[in-house]
């Protein structure tokens, strides 16, 4: 009986997170999947026809937004590691009694909505704005020059937006690294290039890996970089979700196109994965 | 052995002018200051230390006593507030620790732990760009010396703590430094593990020839592996010498109680005749030392180590130091007893005697007995 109890302890602690998956996850999931699959309009109602051709149709009509997503996510990712990762090093390495202050620091922009941040960037790099303004006036600029609406626009939006996401799995992964370890590389004649190289970037992948799934499944999906910094070019996938859902009320595209991104993105995680080898990643940290 | 003309007796080691080959590092007057908050930390105040190519040198003193801090100034991870470090003659000042040729070994192994054995060891030979094929020779030498040639695809975290010791120990000596720090590298071993490692790194250290220095806050584990040792306290070297010398003739009260188990007595010197000082304390007891530089009348400290005194019930002979006393207590051991025997003035003695066959049971709880040992057994310690 007891042993019976003992068993069944770790599944019975788990079983909120499962209901909350449940619920919250599975649910939905297979409710986009059902209503993805139904035709009509929200005037006359939607009816279940199983209509599976509405995925050749999506895919064919949005594979331009859905690249592009798949790209700005791409380049969003990269921006954030070339920034995050000097960052986090220098908040582990450097930081010294002040770490929690600057980890505070990176985090503060995020204590006001995406929203608003955002806007305030338009605000900020609009054509005529406080940045581009002045610059036009002292001619360091040509009059015609723009960063609203433009592809850099949205891309560094996006960076922006997700870059504690980047920098605060890293930043732990580094905090770990054990400092001894680091000098052991220089006493072993590694210059700080190669102690680097060799040690502390192999022992910070973990923290890399999680970053990158943290910074670009959100980046890829995100709407409100494009729709406020980008122009008509700049159209993601997320726009059009959102358009469709809520502007001409076509759910079961709007579900399918989610249905769509999702799995791209998913079997790109799984393949990331597997050519990292998470098991090695794995192996690092229990080591 | 046939004596040849050409054969000159410096031949061996020494330079084209006979000139005794440089230590293999020398410290003069290093000192290290740390900033500490508002205030500074002096870890190390004013050593002066020459290390001889091929020795087995140690660095012995307490927790906290400097010995990590000066082991760290040799390697260049710390730069001394003072003095001057030379490595083979050179002054490595302000040279980086990638461009000393000494490797050292942490306490805490500090292995790498996403890296294979093999790689581990292999990484200072890569560092420094020898030959892929001369690597591969070096690094299964090295394997198979500290016998680990079975565990070369094994990652750090596989390996029991005295194989990862083995494995720190093996990626520094790979790179045949010309010499080697290791830093309590016993410490995290059971004290099995940790005696047959002693005897497995002086094998090591005679196969290859390396000058060790080896830090350790263990008196018995210096005195059984050391050429020399250097007892350090409080950030100054207190005393330098063979384990024996150490042992037999400590030079201070520190290192009369750090090593081993020492007697301290206190006393005033009577007379001082023949360079003998003699220290009286009535009733035919009296103590003899060694007296260079002491005078009549002057309080002074000296020290006898328990195994030098023998306990007997009759009168010892006159030329001894004499004292008598109560038998405290008595700790049978097997091959020795220990007994911790009063004196009139409340000092405690303690004595350990051989259980040989004509000298068993001396002495029982609560017996009066003599104590002597011979005057040379006796060193003058300063303050
Ligand atoms: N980086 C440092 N900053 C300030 N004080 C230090 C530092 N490293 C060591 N100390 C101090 O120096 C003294 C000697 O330390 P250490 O050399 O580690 O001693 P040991 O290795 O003999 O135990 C200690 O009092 C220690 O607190
Ligand atoms: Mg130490």
């Amino acid at each position: 009986m007891t042993r019976l109890r003992e068993k069944a302890a770790p599944y019975l602690l788990a079983l909120p997170a499962w209901i909350w998956l449940g619920i919250f996850f599975v649910v939905p999931i297979i409710g986009l999947l059902w209503m993805s699959l139904m035709t009509g309009n929200i005037i006359t109602g939607f009816q279940q026809t199983f209509n599976v051709a509405i995925y050749p149709e999506v895919i064919s009509a949005y594979w331009e937004q859905i690249l592009r997503s798949l790209g700005y996510g791409v380049s969003a990712t990269l921006l954030c590691i070339a920034v995050g990762y000097p960052v986090a090093y220098w908040i582990a390495f450097h930081g010294g009694a002040h770490k929690t202050t600057y980890l505070l620091l990176v985090l503060l922009p995020f204590f006001v909505t995406q929203v608003l941040r955002t806007i305030s960037w338009k605000f900020l790099l609009a054509d005529d704005g406080v940045v581009l303004g002045p610059l036009k006036a002292v001619g360091l600029l040509p009059e015609d020059a723009r960063v609203l609406s433009t592809t850099l626009a949205v891309v560094v939006g996006l960076a922006y937006n997700f870059l504690p996401f980047m920098i605060l799995p890293i930043y732990a992964v580094l905090e770990q690294v054990d400092h001894r370890v680091v000098e052991a590389a220089y006493d072993l004649y590694a210059s700080r290039f190669h102690a680097f190289v060799h040690v502390v970037l192999p022992l910070s992948l973990p923290g890399v890996f999680a970053g990158v799934l943290l910074v670009f499944v959100p980046s890829s999906a995100d709407y409100v970089n494009a729709s406020v910094l980008g122009g008509t070019n700049n159209t993601m996938i997320g726009n059009i979700i959102q358009s469709q859902y809520l502007v001409n009320n076509a759910y079961p595209t709007a579900a399918a196109i989610t249905f769509v991104l999702m799995t791209i993105l998913l079997v790109g995680i799984f393949s990331y994965a597997k050519a990292l080898g998470t098991e090695r990643v794995m192996e690092v940290q229990a080591g | 052995m046939a004596i040849t003309t050409e054969e000159t007796p410096a031949a061996h080691g020494a330079g084209p002018t006979g000139a005794p080959p440089a230590p293999a590092i020398s410290l003069e007057g290093v000192g290290k200051t740390y900033r500490s908050g508002p205030g500074t930390v002096t870890a190390v105040h004013r050593i002066d230390l020459e290390i001889q190519q091929g020795e087995f040198f140690s660095l012995l003193g307490p927790s906290g006593c400097g010995k990590t801090t000066t082991m760290r100034m040799i390697a260049g991870f710390e730069e001394p507030t003072s003095g001057t470090i030379r490595l083979a003659g050179k002054d490595v000042t302000g040279v980086p620790p990638n461009r000393r040729d000494v490797n050292m070994v942490f306490q805490s192994y500090a292995l790498f732990p996403h890296m294979t054995v093999a790689d581990n060891v292999a990484f200072g030979l890569k560092r420094k760009k020898v030959p892929s094929a001369e690597i591969k020779k070096r690094v299964a030498e090295m394997l198979d010396l500290v016998e680990l040639t079975d565990r070369a695809r094994y990652k750090p975290s596989q390996l029991s703590g005295g194989q990862q010791q083995r494995v720190a120990l093996a990626r520094a000596l790979v790179n045949r430094p010309s010499a080697l720090l290791l830093d309590e590298p016993l410490g995290a071993l059971d004290l099995k593990l940790r005696q047959a490692m002693q005897l497995e790194l002086k094998r090591i250290q005679r196969e290859v020839g390396i000058t060790f220095v080896y830090v350790t806050h263990d008196q018995s584990e210096a005195l059984t592996m050391s050429d020399r040792i250097a007892v350090m306290n409080k950030g100054v070297v207190e005393q330098l010498g063979t384990p024996a010398e150490i042992y037999e003739t400590p030079a201070t009260r520190f290192v009369a109680g750090f090593i081993g188990t020492s007697n301290i007595l206190t006393g005033t010197v009577d007379t001082v005749s023949d360079g003998w000082a003699r220290i009286g304390y009535g009733h035919g007891q009296h103590v003899l030392a060694k007296g260079d530089g002491t005078a009549p009348n002057e309080e002074i400290v000296l020290t006898v180590r328990p195994e030098k005194i023998r306990l007997s019930a009759e009168e010892p002979d006159a030329n001894l130091s004499r004292i008598r006393g109560t038998v405290r207590e008595v700790v049978y051991l097997g091959s020795t007893t220990h007994y911790t025997v009063r004196t009139v003035d409340d000092t405690d003695i303690v004595v350990f005697q051989q259980n040989s066959s004509d000298a068993s049971n001396l002495a029982e709880r609560g017996d009066t007995a003599w104590l002597s040992w011979r005057p040379e057994h006796s060193y003058v310690l300063p303050g």
